[in-house]
């Protein structure tokens, strides 16, 4: 029974902590992009009359966008025209079930992993799950009936082979490294230390496979850079159709999968929830001197560092948005099967004769 | 090869410019936030409403029709204003003073603010300095065209 409820609580907080991540994202966008362009974005949401730099706008947007008209045209495929939104919302929300945000807590003589679900093949179903969201991109062009949004969702299907390749090849030398598929294994294999000092975390092991995967992982997100199915200026993208709540799925999936890949690049190869040099019973700096700790102060560094660097490379992502021009199609294929693909086989083959030696 | 890598060179360059407006922005942001005194601002934007630009002294705003110490108008329905006006949003009708000195006055004077374009010739034009744009009001949009209809009350008040 406990067990139940353990795990219930865990699926609330996770999804929780999914969705309003998620939300005040969208409130980031706006900010960074404003302070980037040396403006100062949306401040003006307010609660009777209180406006803490604009934090109200998530909800402002959100109640905007249930009040809008929910439109689906007489031309379209009615059912599948409701069901791709879901299809991608739903895809990329189950894949944070996978991801450690921490060790085990320890209350009351029970431990409890900070994981939704300890899978054995966690990677795998992540990148499984990442891979299916397309479904709802394919779906939503294909029953809108709409020849730009058809366009929309036969350029990411186009865009899906060329990266797709790449980023299950980038990280084959990361699963060589840490023998293992689960993904809170792969993150205690990255608290040891490398030559008594470097934590073995994966951007020390395999900084190619870090770039072939943040290339491929941004093309997932299907933002700026790689945003072919949209592409607001020329085709306005598979969602052309959607209007209403069912167009805010489709732009909440884009931001939870920004927040994905975030997760998916700490976990893999910025060493998840591990802080340097602390073990589960405190500090055990390099240099010989001891910080000892108690358990729950070492649980909260550790969730809290796993959420400084998803925020990070959330933050890194939005910056990339917003500096750089759209990759043109032919571009993007070029990118991901004449440099991706052959640089990730080649570091396969690096990694394999360096683990042989 | 060596081209990609170029661009993978350049492609960094550009991060590396916006990251620096990123991070000197939020610099100034931070600072204002504990009331430090800085040179500059984090931002180039005005926020409107609270923080207003200064209006040039030349800039031409609302009209305004000037009077005399008496307190009548100035203008004396020359209609010279009227010919002048491009887009033909002023309307006078002229009565007769009973005073020599001044013999007519605009019985109604109407500008249309809706179709006005804020040339400034209707302030060129007159002969007796009896229309100015000098308000320095810029703010008076209303919610139907007739409240923008403007007659002598409200321009002279």
């Amino acid at each position: 029974m406990s067990e139940t409820i353990i795990i219930l609580i865990k699926v609330v907080c996770a999804l929780v902590w999914f969705l309003l991540i998620t939300l005040y994202l969208t409130w980031v966008e706006r900010k960074e992009s404003a302070v980037i362009q040396d403006r100062i974005g949306a401040n003006r949401a307010s609660i009777l009359g209180i406006r803490i730099i604009g934090l109200f706008q998530p909800f402002a947007d959100a109640i905007k966008m249930i009040f809008k008209e929910d439109f689906t045209p007489r031309f379209s495929r009615r059912f599948l025209h409701n069901l791709a939104p879901f299809i991608s919302f739903f895809f990329v929300a189950i894949t944070i079930s996978a991801i450690p945000f921490g060790d085990v807590l320890r209350i009351g003589g029970q431990e409890i992993k900070l994981q939704v679900m300890d899978i054995n093949v966690g990677l795998l179903f992540v990148l499984a799950m990442l891979s299916l969201g397309i479904y709802g991109i394919i779906l939503s062009g294909w029953s809108s009936n709409n020849r730009y949004a058809l366009i929309g969702g036969m350029r990411g299907a186009a865009q899906l082979i060329s990266y797709e390749v790449a980023l299950g090849l980038s990280l084959i030398g990361l699963i060589m490294v840490y023998p293992s598929l689960n993904l809170s294994t792969i993150v205690h294999y990255q608290g040891e230390l490398l030559f008594g000092w470097l934590p073995k975390w994966g951007v020390f092991l395999q900084p190619l496979g870090l770039l072939i995967f943040f290339f491929a992982a941004l093309a997932e997100t299907k933002r700026i850079p790689f945003d072919l199915p949209e592409g607001e200026n020329e085709i306005v993208g598979f969602f052309t159709e959607y209007s209403g709540l069912k167009w805010g799925l489709f732009m909440m999936t884009d931001f939870m999968e920004v927040l994905i890949v975030s997760t998916l690049l700490t976990t893999l190869f910025f060493g998840g929830w591990q802080v340097p040099w602390l073990a589960a019973d405190g500090f055990h700096f390099p240099w010989g001197s001891e910080w000892l700790l108690p358990h729950g102060i070492v649980v909260i560094f550790q969730v809290a560092a796993f959420n400084i660097k998803v925020f990070f490379f959330c933050w890194l992502q939005i910056l990339i948005r917003w500096t750089y021009p759209r990759f043109r199609y032919d571009q993007v294929m070029d990118l991901g099967w004449k440099l991706l693909i052959p640089l990730s086989l080649a570091n396969i083959v690096a990694t394999a004769i360096l683990l042989s030696i | 090869m060596i081209k990609a890598l170029g661009y993978f060179l350049e492609i960094i360059r550009g991060s590396i410019i916006t990251t620096r407006h990123f991070v000197v922005n939020m610099h100034f942001h931070f600072m204002k936030l504990f009331r430090i005194k800085t040179k500059r601002k984090g931002a180039v934007t005005i926020q409107y409403p609270e923080e207003k630009r200064e209006i040039a002294t030349r800039h031409r705003s609302l009209h305004r029709l000037m009077t005399n110490k008496d307190g009548k108008p100035r203008c004396v329905a020359c209609m010279l204003c009227v010919t002048v006006c491009p887009s033909e949003c002023i309307y006078v009708e002229a009565a007769e003073d009973p005073d020599l000195e001044v013999q007519k006055y605009p019985s109604t004077f109407i500008i249309d603010l809706s179709r006005c374009c804020f040339c400034g010739f209707c302030v060129e034009a007159c002969p007796e300095d009896a229309i100015r744009m000098d308000t320095g009001q810029i703010e008076f949009a209303e919610y139907s065209r007739e409240d923008l209809i403007y007659n002598l009350e409200k321009l002279i008040g």
